[in-house]
């Protein structure tokens, strides 16, 4: 009964959707209020009902209802709670009713808070959400409906994919999608605009704070994903340049320089078909990585959903969302009015050469993942690009970007002063000097790229710490002043330095990722395996059962000159289910090194494989992703994006427009 | 020529959705990538080996089923597979051969030291061009070539437990009683 409840809830949000994306358009066309009105009612009904159906999913999970063929086929009534209940989105049809869900979650936030929206931007909002909701609720009614029912009922499941059952990955879907379906709003801001045919810095107040949310949420899904590979796969590596992780990385790149490209909207009142172009572009890209993943178009351990005809459907998806937009781009951004004068060298000016280097970041990774699939598609010769390809074509493009981090945010707005803001950075030139020369006197010249990455980072942190030493007079003015100007900083401004001393932890991270240690051999119990300064001791292994697996629990204890340091337990689990064994690497970390330690085969003579690596600074690089993720949010509570700031700025610029004509781009 | 610039976008997006639709006709299942050569005389190659014996050359494992499979020490998945083609190596019902595509000798020479080295042999094929004749899409990539020289089937990605057991296995069975 509940189970037809949240399918009937699932095809009434359908018609739902279908009203709000056909009345408030039409409404906002023909000025009628109480069309518009319907926008804002529909919405938080389809939330309500997408609700009930997620609800209804959930429930038959953690009851384990038998008699739903998506329960029969993830989940066990061996599995633990946590993983029943993430085992909804374990899966295909799952994992589309949470985008769903998400989805109209953002509409009812848009419905809810956006107050000061005016109503024709709000409606044609909402309008666009509802569409995206019409398209993705076709898509899980026809061609993946979590609901179905078997009969008979078999005993029991057939049990999730052990490589899932992990805290992780669990909770690596919802971020990911948070920013997928996040960007989804911005996109509806962008496709608002181009049918008002009006884009203003009040526009961009509007976008910029769902963008930065979104960019948040996918920075947290895309470093949970690396570190779950990086604990889990027992190897050590924390990037694959495996397809699915592209899929995701290359949203965020375009995402960053939307939220780069807005603040130029806002501040200069130019670049506006420019960051409209990058909001239609982010979402696409959220959808075309939805794609690679659902299709099986790419195959990889992750797409675990394979049905060329849901593959046809989503493309006519993207056809019809992305071509439609892009459409409607090519009609009416040509009339959008751009801004005044544009120097070069200025704020604006660098941020354009952000733009530009993520875009090519974006592109050459976007190349490097379907080039393989472009050239089987029209029947030529086929070709693979892995990792040597992205190592010698993403790097060297990041590192101008990174140069130019240091400096841009020193620059002033209309006409910067390079030499001036060079001059400033002096101390910042004189640490990555230090540590440029420092690591390559310590590493005798070995890792002469490492070392530099390292400098990179190095000049990226200290430029973002003289950046907020000047706007706060530090050593200049007096204590007094110092604090005064620090407490008044906006806080988009400590949001900023904070994301920048981010993307410089984690750069620094990856850099010096080649400087690990491994050391991977042979031990009996007893015996020992130094690595990188430690000794580790194979203590005894032992069989321990879990809830749903047989693991082999090894006891290693962690020597350092003798002295136990600690005992550490990577453990190998059987899943006599599916057949399968996975890892569950013991990792000791002190924020500055990693000592990770992988438990592999047992040898006919009763000798363990042990993986051991001993890994410098590699923590850092989801460390400085959290970083990046706290400075977009302290930045998202600038008080102004709090409401009635945005509506009376775009009150006074409405004013000013009365008094000066605009000038043509 | 202003407003051209601005259609731009839409038609990248159009070509770029002309590939998709292509990769996705119906006659092409993305979860199996066949070979184009399927059933056809395996790419003729003669490699220098690891190690610095005799070359690898394909008219010299004639008469025999052989396993070629493509790995490199910067492949993770290859890593995966690793303990399963050791057991493969350990039970000859097949000559295991290796092809490192990509690398560096001295980085595939250290992997097998550490590890185990299941392979007869080991080519080298540091800038992928035997990969490019046998359609490599990405490591680890496994081929069976029967004993008159033919490709019969290829495993995309590393080797499963279950592939093993209900494809490979049975199919080396029947090659190798023909």
């Amino acid at each position: 009964m509940i189970i037809e409840a949240g399918h009937y809830a699932l095809i009434l949000a359908l018609f739902v959707a279908l009203a709000q994306s056909i009345l408030p358009l039409v409404g906002a066309a023909r000025a009628n209020v109480g069309w518009m009105a319907v926008g804002r009612s529909a919405a938080l009904t389809q939330f309500a009902l997408i609700a009930t159906a997620m609800a209804a999913l959930m429930y038959a999970y953690i009851t384990s209802d038998f008699t739903v063929v998506n329960v029969i086929q993830n989940s066990h009534t061996d599995k633990p709670l946590l993983y029943q209940i993430t085992g909804v989105w374990g899966n295909h049809e799952g994992s589309m009713v949470l985008w769903v869900f998400m989805l109209s979650l953002c509409g009812a936030l848009v419905a809810l808070f956006c107050d000061n929206l005016p109503a024709e931007l709000r409606a044609r909002v909402l309008s666009v959400q509802g569409m995206i909701g019409v398209g993705f609720l076709l898509f899980i009614l026809l061609t993946s409906d979590p609901f179905l029912r078997a009969f008979p009922p078999p005993p029991n499941g057939e049990g999730l994919n052990p490589v899932l059952q992990d805290p992780g990955l669990a909770f690596h879907p919802p971020f990911l999608y948070l920013g997928y379906v996040g960007f989804s709003v911005s996109f509806s801001f962008a496709v608002a605009a181009l049918i008002e045919g009006r884009v203003d810095p009040a526009w961009a107040r509007w976008v910029r704070p769902w963008a930065l949310a979104s960019w948040c949420a996918l920075t947290i899904g895309i470093a949970m994903g690396s570190w779950w590979a990086y604990y889990t796969l027992g190897w050590g590596g924390w990037w694959y340049w495996d397809p699915v992780e592209n899929a995701s990385f290359m949203p965020w790149l375009i995402g960053t320089a939307l939220i780069h490209s807005s603040i130029v909207v806002e501040k200069r009142d130019t670049l506006k078909s420019w960051t409209v172009l990058l909001a239609i572009l982010t979402f696409a890209l959220s959808l075309v990585g939805t794609f690679l993943v659902r299709s099986g178009v790419l195959t990889s351990v992750h797409a675990f959903a394979s049905d060329p005809r849901r593959g046809v459907f989503i493309l006519l998806l993207l056809v019809v969302v992305i071509g439609g937009s892009l459409a409607l781009y090519a009609v009416r951004a040509p009339n959008l009015k751009g801004g005044g004068l544009f120097a070069p060298i200025s704020r604006e000016g660098a941020l354009v050469l952000n733009n530009v280097l993520l875009v090519c970041g974006c592109a050459t990774v976007f190349l490097g993942t379907l080039y393989p699939l472009f050239l089987d598609a029209v029947g030529g010769p086929k070709l693979s690009v892995g990792f040597p390809f992205f190592d010698s074509t993403f790097a060297p493009m990041m590192v101008p970007l990174l140069l130019a981090m240091g400096a841009g945010p020193l620059l002033a707005w209309k006409r910067g002063d390079l030499a001036g803001a060079l001059q400033r950075l002096w101390a910042t030139f004189a640490v990555a000097l230090v540590v440029a020369a420092g690591g390559l006197v310590a590493t005798q010249g070995a890792r002469v790229l490492s070392v530099l990455g390292i400098a990179l980072a190095a000049w990226v942190f200290t430029g973002a710490a003289v950046e907020w030493a000047e706007r706060v007079r530090l050593f200049r003015g007096g204590i007094g002043e110092t604090w005064r100007r620090a407490i008044n900083l906006p806080r988009a401004a400590y949001g900023m330095t904070l994301a920048h001393m981010g993307v410089a932890v984690t750069v620094a991270g990856i850099s010096a990722s080649s400087f690990a240690v491994e050391n991977i051999q042979l031990v009996r119990v007893g015996g020992d395996l130094p690595i990188g300064g430690y000794v580790l001791r194979l203590a005894g292994v032992d069989k321990m059962p879990g809830p749903n697996y047989v693991a082999d629990d090894a006891s290693i204890e962690i020597r350092r000159d003798g002295a136990l340091v600690a005992t550490v337990h990577p453990e190998r689990r059987f899943f006599p289910l599916q057949q399968q064994t996975t890892s569950m690497t013991a990792i000791r970390t002190n924020l500055l090194a990693d000592l990770y330690v992988a438990l592999g085969d047992r040898d006919a003579n009763g000798a363990w494989t042990i993986r051991a690596y001993w890994k410098p600074l590699v923590p850092w690089i989801w460390l400085g992703a959290v970083i990046m993720a706290c400075g977009g949010m302290i930045s998202l509570s600038d008080r102004r994006w709090r409401v009635g700031v945005a509506a009376r700025a775009r009150g006074r610029m409405l004013a000013q427009q009365r008094l000066q004509p605009a000038s043509g781009d | 020529m202003r407003k051209a610039f601005y259609l731009l976008p839409l038609l990248a997006f159009l070509t770029l959705i002309t590939w998709f639709g292509l990769a996705l006709r119906p006659d092409h299942d993305p979860e199996i990538l066949p070979s184009a050569l399927i059933d056809k005389p395996a790419p003729v190659f003669d490699l220098a080996t690891l190690g610095g014996g005799p070359n690898l050359a394909l008219s010299a494992l004639k008469g025999q089923v052989v396993l070629v499979n493509f790995f490199a020490s910067w492949c993770a998945p290859c890593r995966v597979e690793h303990p399963i083609l050791m057991r493969l190596a350990a039970q000859d019902h097949v000559a295991l051969y290796g092809i490192d595509y990509k690398d560096r000798p001295e980085d595939a020479k250290r992997i097998l030291a550490q590890l185990g080295d299941p392979y007869h042999a080991v080519g080298l094929d540091p800038d992928g061009t035997t990969g490019i004749d046998f359609g490599v899409y990405g490591v680890p990539e496994t081929y069976v070539i029967d004993k008159t020289g033919q490709i019969r089937k290829r495993f995309v990605g590393p080797l499963t437990e279950q592939a093993l057991q209900q494809e490979l296995l049975p199919l080396l069975k029947s090659l190798n009683a023909s």
